[in-house]
């Protein structure tokens, strides 16, 4: 009998991990055992002070990696080194704003997610649910869940935990993006699209790891490092393997040519959940594609170079152009983040100190103004009916043209917008800007120039667009200002939307609103002071990180070292 | 005043340009106030709208007598300091900071700024305080006041300004005050254009600044004061010199209408009178001499660009006043004797040290006498529904009694007759232009006789603007609607700022030139003139200068007092018929400048349609081409989703594996 030895697993480091996890469980439990009355009031404290524990955990940590430069835990499955933290606090931060947004329910009562997802889109049972106010919880405990895979994703030391941590972070996002309350057939189109070519990445990864394992005998990524650099006759092996990998994670990121489920996911995910999905999950992912792109397959840099230098360029020219022709405020913003992903990459490619600082800043100011940009178009809802306060307040108003002249109606909602979307186009003073400077400058700085020149001439096209809407918001008559029913109102979101969304053409007839479309109106619904905090902190980190970049960057700078 | 006299009759002489000292404390840090002060009026008159419509007026007039005031307390200071301590920086911290160019936004207070910065706030608040009747039936007095205090605020930040940088920014603000401001009446469309019109002209001159400023920063690595004329001596050749100095002389010649820029301001007058006596007569036009003035190291380093300054001057000098004698329409006379006036400004300038402080000197006494006589235009216009043609005044003295006293003081003061200000001032630059140069006699002569000559016209064609207007027989038109006319003196509020203006017309020339304190006051900045001696004794260049004057009033009281002024303008001679149109001077701009401009323009256009536009809208097209093909490959459904990741993936594998065999 061999000796059972027993790791020493340093609790400690893993506190930010264990905290959100924990609070995720004890989510389930109050779902089941605490009276609805107030079980709402429980979920949204528990997942607040999970997330606020989070960071306040990362902070502890902080010095100590600072000194040591990291602690290996569990084994060499997790690395908790300065990255880690960096990306554990900003996805912690993040997904504490994005949960004000989710967690509010605004002045009409609702929140954004089916009163019961179960319940066949339409039907009388639904139509029950809606009527006796029923509000799902489940979406704190989902909510927590992927965040924790989130944290633990650019954690991981090793291939399968790389693989675990992934379905932790995405079992729970295929499901909150089924459970909009408005348009739930395009919510589950999306979702099911979603989980489907999410399975397929996922199966594609797994692949690449059953090659690399193949080819090295190990899933420790410093181990498999030290395998790249022992020449062998197995190259082809070890090449289709990492492609794959990144591939599986190139999915997650957006990027092109696995960008497609983007737009459509975007579109139909319920809009606070989008902005979660955007923001947290982009981090994730690109934390943990740096930390493999640096660490596992540095000796492959040179014929991998190739692959990310493609698809950096193919997602910044696809992600800008496609964002040209759109109508719909979600997938504009879709598109602008495979635009933002293909930025990333640029960051990535750099493969030097100056690119991991850039990208985890750009990550960090990227979350931040589309957590506050996808909440704005959450409040930015259509009204049935004219102007008529009493007139039932409908879904999002999310067709471009809906939102001519909601400078003048409503200013500071629409500054606020203007400057998300002036962050998006890099305009300086905008936290955008300095996030783009950095990692176009280290991606000069690692030779990538070329690359640093299409991200610029990208970002200059694209500025057309941002600019498109603040001239729309704020130089455009709002469309039937007299309460008229408008073809733009009465086209909005069924005819291009849906058409987009190709197989959802059926969503058309079974959305019962859209009968009622001829008098819709454009309005902006009050909250409940939730969303209204979140979007305001978008809105300072991005000025502030705008104005004053420098003191966030030395800090990222200061513990920008992998772990090996 | 008698304080001033003492002091500077203590001083040690000869401090030129002494090093500036930086105050961090004391009662001369309220200086901040006085551009802060009509600048915050501005705002709140901007932006709260018409609920500002009932008092703006008032907090108008407040904000600029409250700089005055500031003003004042700030020369009272300066007075108790001695004269070599009179150059005083007020830091504001840092402006600009960009790697190698580092420049800290702060006020110059030295006698030169303040002499503005108190012209431009009293002058200032009188007119002020006359629009406040001048303009009672204007439905958007609250954005005129608002505009006066923009104008107020840039004037002075200009006038303030511790690098030509932020005078820049002075520059541009008075620009954008003096366009809004022609043009506030701009639903007539000839305002508007007259407006744009001003508003090119200047651009042409800021054009000049910019590279005035792009030189300063390649030769000495900084455009504050400090550092470029320090460094005028010695620190740049000569060439460098010159070339600043045609560059701000062009500037100069944009925003005081100096030839061949001078277009601009004849149409300018369509702004509201208050704006012509304030903008266009007392302050604004006289930047470019503050300018050259400012940079007096830098011309006294540069003979070439004085020489060219003196010709500009004295060019525009001969032109105004030609162009003076033509005009019926009393706004464009009294526009064209502006140019005339500041013509001399701008040829004592380019005198050298003999003639800055003279330069300076007319300015003042020209910003009272000048501004009083606008305001009397207005007063008249006033009375008579807005008519502005002087053969259709006439005996208006006996129905306006203080308008046409007032008037009286400026006019004689303009024509330079004893002892009223414009004597001095004038007498003095006239001395200084005949002021032998060395190795260049002719110039002595030459441009000594120009300003004598000028003296003579000068006083023709302001006797006549007088007489037609004041004197004569009444040839009164009917109003528009028909009724007849009904001259009346304007009320209280618009006669006192042309009282009090009038006394500086009187008084101000003589006060300032006794035991020349206006010279000694401006000594710490322009140093001390030498006195040297001019070609003729002064007594007969006096003596000559003054009968030309006679001459030039009785021709005028012969033709337009004593006998009888045409209704219809006649013919005239080919000259009358020039100065008319101003000497041909928009025929030539536009054969000069507009002709090929728009030829340019329309090869441009053709170009960037055929070309540029062909490539954009290529690029464009095939842009959208492009999106609409990404777009049709999202056709939503999950399978070609999957395909075209498939597809993806295997290309890419592909080129991996291709690059690393």
């Amino acid at each position: 009998m061999t000796d059972f030895v027993a790791p020493a697993v340093d609790w400690a480091a893993l506190s930010p991990v264990i905290i959100v996890l924990l609070a995720a469980v004890v989510g389930v439990l109050v779902e089941a055992f605490v009276p609805a009355r107030v079980r709402r009031t429980v979920q949204l404290s528990l997942a607040v002070a999970a997330l606020a524990g989070a960071v306040i955990a990362v902070a502890a940590l902080w010095s100590g990696v600072e000194e040591t430069g990291g602690t290996v835990v569990l084994g060499g499955s997790l690395l908790v080194d300065g990255p880690t933290l960096v990306l554990q606090a900003t996805i912690a931060l993040l997904a504490l704003v994005s949960l004000l947004i989710i967690a509010d329910r605004t002045d009409t009562g609702e929140d954004a997610f089916a009163p019961n997802a179960a319940a066949v889109p339409g039907s009388d049972y639904e139509e029950l649910a809606r009527r006796k106010g029923v509000q799902q919880t489940e979406i704190y405990p989902l909510v927590l869940f992927a965040t924790g895979g989130m944290l633990i994703f650019p954690a991981t030391g090793d291939l399968l935990t790389l693989f675990v941590a992934l379905e932790v972070l995405s079992l729970p996002l295929y499901l909150l993006t089924g459970m909009a309350r408005r348009r739930r057939l395009l919510s589950q189109e999306a979702s099911m699209k979603y989980f489907l070519l999410g399975a397929f990445s996922s199966a594609l990864l797994l692949f690449g790891i059953a090659l690399v394992y193949g080819y090295s005998g190990s899933l420790r990524y410093s181990e498999i490092a030290e395998a790249t650099q022992i020449p062998s006759g197995l190259d082809s092996l070890l090449l289709v393997g990492a492609v794959l990998i990144l591939s599986g994670l190139l999915f997650k990121v957006g990027a092109v040519p696995f960008h497609t489920w983007t737009p459509d996911v975007y579109q139909g995910a319920p809009t606070p959940i989008t902005g979660f999905m955007a923001a947290c999950t982009k981090a994730a992912a690109f934390g943990a594609l740096l930390r493999i792109v640096y660490t596992m397959l540095p000796g492959l840099a040179w014929d991998l170079g190739v692959l990310l230098w493609t698809v950096a360029i193919l997602t910044m020219v696809v992600g800008t152009v496609a964002a040209l022709v759109q109508t719909d405020m979600k997938r504009v913003l879709g598109y602008s983040s495979i635009a933002h992903a293909g930025f990333i990459l640029t960051g990535i490619i750099a493969l030097n100190e100056a690119g991991i600082v850039a990208v985890l800043f750009y990550l960090l100011v990227y979350g931040a103004a589309t957590v506050g940009a996808f909440g704005i178009v959450w409040l930015v809802r259509e009204r049935a009916g004219g102007h008529d306060e009493s007139s039932p307040i409908l879904g999002e108003a999310t067709h471009l043209s809906q939102w001519a002249g909601l400078g003048k109606t409503h200013p500071l909602l629409a500054l606020t917008f203007g400057l998300f979307l002036l962050s998006f186009a890099g305009i300086p003073l905008t936290a955008g800007f300095a996030g783009k400077f950095s990692v176009f400058s280290a991606a000069v700085e690692g030779g990538a120039w070329p690359l640093a020149l299409i991200g610029v001439l990208a970002s200059s096209v694209a500025v057309f667009f941002y600019v498109r809407i603040i001239v729309l918001m704020f130089f455009t008559e709002p469309a039937g200002a007299e309460g008229e029913p408008t073809e733009a109102a009465a086209l909005a979101p069924s005819a291009e939307g849906f058409a987009l969304a190709g197989d959802a053409a059926v969503a058309v007839q079974a959305e019962p609103v859209v009968q009622a479309r001829s008098t819709v109106t454009t309005t902006v619904i009050g909250t409940e002071g939730f969303a209204v905090v979140a979007i305001a902190a978008c809105a300072l980190v991005t000025i502030v990180l705008g104005v004053f970049p420098s003191p966030v960057l030395d800090l990222i700078a200061s513990v920008a070292t992998f772990l090996p | 005043m008698h304080t001033l006299t003492t002091l500077v009759a203590s001083l040690p002489s000869d401090s030129f340009n002494p090093a500036s000292e930086t105050v961090r404390a004391g009662v001369l840090l309220v200086a901040p106030l006085l551009v802060g002060l009509p600048l915050l009026s501005a705002a709140v008159l901007l932006l709260s709208g018409r609920r500002s419509d009932r008092w703006g007026h008032w907090l108008g007039v407040l904000a600029s007598a409250a700089s005055f005031v500031v003003a004042a307390i700030v020369f009272v200071t300066m007075l108790q300091r001695s004269a070599d301590s009179r150059v005083i920086d007020v830091s504001l911290g840092t402006w600009i900071d960009a790697g190698a160019f580092q420049l800290d936004a702060g006020m110059r207070l030295d006698p030169l700024s303040l002499t503005f910065v108190l012209l431009v706030t009293f002058v200032g608040t009188l007119i002020h305080i006359y629009a406040v009747a001048y303009m009672d039936h204007d439905v958007d007095r609250r954005r005129f006041f608002a505009y006066l205090n923009l104008f107020v605020a840039a004037m002075l930040i200009l006038v303030l300004a511790d690098s030509y940088l932020l005078l820049f920014v002075g520059w541009e603000g008075v620009g954008l005050a003096s366009y809004l401001l022609i043009g506030f009446w701009n639903y007539n469309t000839e305002y508007a254009v007259a407006a744009k019109k001003a508003f090119v002209a200047n651009r042409i001159g800021d054009l000049g600044l910019i590279i005035a400023l792009g030189i300063m920063f390649a030769t000495f690595g900084a455009v504050d004061f400090g550092t470029v004329l320090s460094g005028a001596d010695g620190g740049a050749s000569e060439g460098t010199l010159t070339a600043i100095g045609l560059m701000l002389l062009l500037a100069a010649c944009g925003k005081s209408a100096q030839f061949p820029l001078q277009s601009w301001l004849g149409d300018a007058m369509a702004g509201p009178t208050p704006v012509s006596a304030l903008i266009h007569a007392a302050t604004m036009v006289t930047a470019g001499v503050y300018l050259i003035v400012r940079s007096a190291p830098l011309f006294d380093a540069a003979p070439t660009a004085q020489l060219v300054v003196v010709i500009v001057g004295a060019i525009t000098l001969l032109f105004g006043a030609i162009v003076g004698c033509a005009k019926d329409d009393i706004k464009k006379a009294l526009a064209a004797s502006t140019m005339s006036q500041i013509g001399y400004m701008i040829l004592a300038a380019g005198l050298g040290p003999v003639g800055y402080a003279f330069a300076i000197f007319h300015l003042i006494t020209h910003g009272f006498f000048k501004a009083g006589m606008f305001l009397g235009a207005g007063s008249v216009m006033h009375g008579m529904d807005d008519q502005v043609n002087m053969r259709r005044f006439g005996g208006l003295a006996r129905y306006m009694t203080i308008t046409w006293l007032t008037f009286m003081a400026g006019w004689l003061a303009i024509i330079g007759v004893p002892p009223f200000s414009g004597f001095f001032s004038k007498d003095k630059i006239i001395e200084a232009a005949f002021v032998p140069v060395d190795g260049a006699p002719w110039r002595a002569w030459v441009f000594g006789s120009i300003t004598m000559l000028a003296a003579g016209i000068t006083a023709f064609y302001m006797s006549r603007l007088f007489f037609m207007t004041f004197e004569g027989e009444r040839r009164w038109s009917t109003k528009r609607d028909g009724s007849a006319q009904h001259p009346h003196e304007s009320p209280k509020l618009m006669t006192w700022p042309m009282i009090v203006l009038a006394v500086g017309s009187v008084g101000l020339g003589f006060f300032l030139n006794s035991g020349g304190r206006f010279v000694e006051w401006l000594a710490p900045v322009l140093g001390h003139p030498e006195h040297e001696e001019p070609v003729l004794p002064i007594w007969v260049l006096t003596v000559l200068t003054l009968a030309l004057v006679v001459v030039g009033v009785v021709i005028a009281w012969r033709r337009y007092a004593v006998s009888q002024v045409p209704v219809v303008p006649p013919v005239g001679t080919a000259l009358t018929r020039a100065a008319r149109v101003d000497l041909y001077q928009d025929s030539v701009n536009d054969i000069v400048l507009v002709e090929p401009g728009q030829a340019l323009t329309r090869s441009l256009v053709y170009v960037d349609r055929t070309a540029i536009d062909g490539t954009v809208t290529g690029v464009g097209l095939s842009t959208v081409l492009l999106g609409g093909w990404v777009r049709r490959l999202q056709t939503g459904y999950v399978r070609s989703y999957a395909a075209s990741m498939l597809l993806g993936l295997v290309v890419l594998v592909v080129i991996v594996l291709l690059v690393q065999s």
